[in-house]
């Protein structure tokens, strides 16, 4: 390969130097075909950093006591030196936005350029999940729609009643997604014309619904349907559309958050693809630059630095563990997928017999278009990886006084270890499982929901305060009840809270 | 492709209103740390925000999720001594190895109360909302005691230095346009007559001359029009306005004597605290004069006054005497509002009693902004409070409130300094 003059490794950046190396990092890129939205990469202070962080990932936010109380918590922690700031933010949108934190040396805007700008923004454009439950495009638009629209709220309703819908809806948010069903994809221009349009209708339907019109003899002895005719999981969305006492502006503000959770759905799901992806890449593309020579020695020492701590895996006995770190886990895999195709073992070749020996850099497309990180570690977690991270799995039956280690990294406990930790990301197995079972449209409008454990995990404790905010959108009696082996019916919380002698 | 953009120049006080946002919901929380931080302060520390101390559970946002129990399945990094089918004991709860309780807790400090800062400003906000100085409006102007000099348009004479140039030349102009306009008036019409005379094909030689003889002396006349005039001048104008002075001086009066122990001065202390905050919302500077009696009356530091022991019989009226001494000594009450502020446990010489009330309606409360009596004590009133009460009766500068322990405290500061409208009503 021809060397070429290196690029200036001074610690202190500026938007020329930027520039050039941007465009060799976009060059490497190409090579290695990944494909990205448009980058928009913004520089910005520390403070700022601190005002991104407490939007959550919104370069829009909606005013909200929440992101203050975020706000305030990053502040404190970053103030007394118990936190770093993260190198960069990155929103899923087009043109993609990243920001690069001023303090940053040269180095350090280098990686986060190509972590961020190319990594994280490839797996946006190419992942199967984002393509289809996100818009890129449009959602800076509707955030904005979002922050004006509630901005609005509060100056015809009061800063306190949005405030209260807003905390209902955030109590209820994770439940305001659709999982299997894929939402339409929003545009602004759509969202402004249909939203009037839409505020009348839906109260028609919801009118509809709760008409207390007296009905024929004939139509009273038909048995009545029951509503919803099949469990409803997306609480948030059957409320927007059957709640009886909603204003037609809170339901926006239902409908909102609903959009926004939704929105952030793809991006828990794939936790360690992407920040595995990203991570491999800035690796793989500074290590490219290094070798045709456009980056020192000095550079490539200071980013390694920071490369092995952000991809530093704790053991379970020490004091920094806190569970699997995702960089980790994400950029191991990938370098073993790369390593499988080009090295592959026999064990390899036995265990995935599809790849082995084929082009890594295809075989690495594929995977980060088309899984999720549940699916991801099923399909491509290695015997190899399990023995280096020393993978063991505990089970814990709270009937036992004890724990028990089930399997280990050895030859019987590789497919046992690979599916917990598959389980493990399985977000459907971390969240609750909770449906809208039915809502007494005939009766005393009560709603009644049910909780299915998995593994017999009982529901937490905050359930009697998410129920008061269920309670305050529904506006009438909520309850919600789980079955025992048994198929007994016990009620774990309610709203208003009854004496026992009204309980059936 | 890639687009640089600077934002560093941006306003980075994007979350301003959410944190207000914060503040404004958890106010009743707030409102309590901050009462209870007046405690830690010393009397005259004011410069600093206050850190603000949450409990949180308060501030949870709840949302369903899987609590404790259950079978629990989790993979650990890291295997040093496991073999398949290991038996371990159950790790105490909060150890850490964190048997899999999912999201219950985003937090990973445990139970830590939630802790920030708010600014000065911010505190004094919130400590004294809703509370404001009794007197104030009444009696600032009533006693002017300092002059400020500001601009007062324009006069005729003055010193040099103060000649306002623009000013002046404007009037210059103004003054040349008029003493000059009839003639140039005139001047106009001399010279249209000699073009006319020019172009008359007739030689008009002496006509010609007389006519460029007349505008030449009317030139002459309009360029004699001074360009500056005394009468053009303007000086700036400066008055003395009155303004209130923005000195105050607060007494603190406690008694000392063998009946009030440290707990009764530790209240005495969070209300003198209390007082000096609330001054500082309005005065610039503040004095406090310590003034501790038993038997005799002296003046202290700080230290002193609310830490060292004395014993001995109470006669309260030595420290307002005193008071009443410093007054007239050092605190003109044209220059200075004074404040006093008097803690005691009630007891007194019951001869001396009639003899306090007479001294604070006499000679103090003429020229106090306002006197605060507080009696900390358990037990029933005494003399001086009684007499005490006759005074509070007609003065309306004068206001006493009984405390009983500490909770009090915060609560009876409110009562006597709320709104006077509420007062009054």
């Amino acid at each position: 390969m021809k060397k070429r003059a290196p690029l200036s490794d001074s610690p202190e950046w500026t938007f020329d130097l930027l520039g050039e190396y941007q465009t060799e990092i976009e060059r490497v890129a190409k090579h290695y075909r990944l494909d990205t939205y448009t980058n928009q990469i913004e520089v910005i202070t520390a403070e700022q950093m601190m005002d991104a962080y407490a939007g959550v990932g919104m370069p829009i936010g909606y005013n909200h006591w929440t992101f203050g109380k975020k706000f305030i918590q990053t502040e404190q922690t970053y103030r007394r030196g118990r936190m770093g700031l993260a190198y960069e933010i990155v929103i899923n949108s087009d043109p993609c936005i990243s920001y690069l934190m001023e303090e940053n040396s040269m180095t350090m805007q280098a990686l986060v350029m190509a972590h961020a700008c190319y990594g994280h923004n490839s797996f946006f454009k190419g992942n199967y999940l984002f393509k289809s439950w996100t818009d890129a495009s449009s959602i800076i638009d509707y955030l904005l729609f979002a922050k004006n629209y509630i901005a609005d709220c509060e100056n015809k309703y009061g800063i306190s009643e949005v405030e209260s819908t807003l905390d209902a809806c955030h109590a209820l948010m994770n439940h305001g997604v659709d999982r299997y069903k894929r939402p339409q994809k929003i545009s602004l221009e759509e969202e402004l014309k249909r939203q009037k349009s839409r505020e009348e209708y839906l109260q028609s339907q919801v009118n509809n619904l709760w008409r207390t019109v007296p009905e024929s003899e004939e139509v009273k002895n038909k048995p009545k349907p029951r509503f919803p005719s099949e469990p409803q999981e997306n609480i948030l969305y059957f409320i927007e559309k059957n709640a009886p006492l909603l204003k037609p502006w809170q339901r926006e503000i239902v409908r909102i958050v609903r959009k926004i959770s939704q929105y952030f759905y793809p991006q828990k799901q794939t936790q360690v693809m992407n920040e595995g992806w990203a991570c491999f890449w800035h690796y793989t593309i500074l290590n490219h630059l290094y070798d045709e020579g456009l980056v020192t020695d000095k550079f490539m020492l200071e980013f390694l630095h920071n490369h092995t701590n952000v991809v530093a895996q704790p053991e379970y006995n020490s004091p920094y563990y806190s569970g699997i770190n995702p960089y980790a886990l994400g950029f191991n895999m990938f370098i073993d997928i790369k390593r499988i195709c080009e090295h592959p073992t026999e064990e390899d070749k036995q265990w995935f017999p599809e790849f082995a020996g084929s082009n890594w850099l295809d075989t690495l497309h594929f995977a980060m278009e088309n899984f999720k990180d549940e699916s991801f570690i099923s399909q491509y977690l290695s015997p190899k990886l399990m023995r280096d991270f020393k993978l063991f799995h505990i089970h814990d039956n709270d009937s036992n006084n004890f724990l028990e280690v089930s399997a280990i990294h050895n030859e019987q406990g590789y497919q046992k270890i690979r599916t917990a930790l598959s389980n493990q990301y399985n977000l459907s197995n971390k969240e609750t499982n909770i449906q809208i079972i039915d809502a007494k449209v005939n009766g005393d409008r009560s709603l009644t929901l049910k909780y299915t454990p998995h593994q017999k995990i009982p529901l937490g404790d905050s359930k009697d305060e998410v129920i008061k905010h269920l309670f305050y959108l529904w506006q009438f009696e909520v309850k919600i009840m789980q079955e025992d082996e048994q198929g007994n019916q016990k009620i774990l919380a309610s709203c208003p809270i009854k004496t026992t002698e009204e309980v059936p | 492709m890639a687009n640089f953009i600077d934002r560093r120049l941006n306003s980075k006080n994007k979350s301003t209103v959410n944190r207000q946002r914060f503040l404004r919901r958890y106010k009743t929380q707030i409102k309590k740390s901050v009462s209870d931080a007046v405690t830690q302060r010393g009397v005259t520390d004011v410069n600093s925000g206050e850190s603000i101390t949450i409990p949180k559970k308060d501030l949870g946002e709840p949302v369903f999720h899987q609590g404790k129990g259950g079978i629990n399945d989790v993979v650990h990094p890291g295997n040093d001594q496991f073999t398949t089918g290991d038996h371990i004991e159950r790790p105490q709860q909060g150890q850490g190895q964190g048997s899999g309780q999912g999201e219950a807790s985003d937090s990973g400090e445990g139970d830590d109360n939630f802790v920030f800062s708010i600014s000065k400003d911010e505190y004094l906000d919130l400590l004294f909302e809703d509370l404001e100085l009794p007197n104030l409006e009444k009696s600032q102007l009533s006693k002017i005691v300092e002059y400020k000099t500001v601009r007062s348009g324009y006069c005729a004479e003055g010193v040099p230095s103060n000649i306002d140039i623009v000013k002046s030349l404007q009037g210059s102009i103004a003054r040349r346009i008029a003493m000059t306009s009839s003639k140039r008036k005139q001047l106009k019409e001399l010279e249209a007559a000699l073009v006319q005379l020019e172009q008359d094909p007739h030689d008009n030689i002496k006509k010609t001359k007389e006519l460029k003889k007349s505008i030449q002396d009317l030139k002459d006349k309009i360029a004699k029009v001074p360009f500056i005039d005394s009468f053009d001048l303007h000086y700036r104008n400066y008055a003395k306005q009155a303004i209130p002075t923005s000195r105050a001086v607060m007494f603190c009066l406690m008694d000392v004597s063998g009946s009030m122990d440290q707990a009764t001065k530790d209240i005495a202390k969070r209300f003198y605290v209390l007082l000096y905050l609330f001054l500082t919302r309005t005065y610039k500077t503040i004095d406090v004069v310590y003034i501790r009696h038993h038997t005799q009356a002296s003046e202290v530091d700080e230290e002193t006054f609310f830490y060292s022991k004395e014993t001995g019989g109470t006669i309260a009226s030595t420290a307002l005497e005193l008071m009443d001494k410093i007054i007239k000594e050092r605190y003109d009450s044209k220059d200075w509002n004074i404040y006093g502020a008097q803690a005691s446990d009630g007891d007194n010489w019951a001869d001396d009693s009639p003899k306090c009330a007479n001294i604070l309606e006499k000679n103090i409360l003429p020229v106090a902004r306002y006197f605060s009596y507080i009696e900390i004590t358990q037990r029933a009133h005494q003399t001086l409070w009684q007499h005490y009460e006759t005074v509070a009766a007609t003065q309306n500068h004068f206001a006493m409130q009984h405390i009983k322990d500490v909770t009090d405290i915060y609560p009876v500061f409110r009562e006597l300094f709320k709104k006077r409208a509420e007062q009054a009503a």
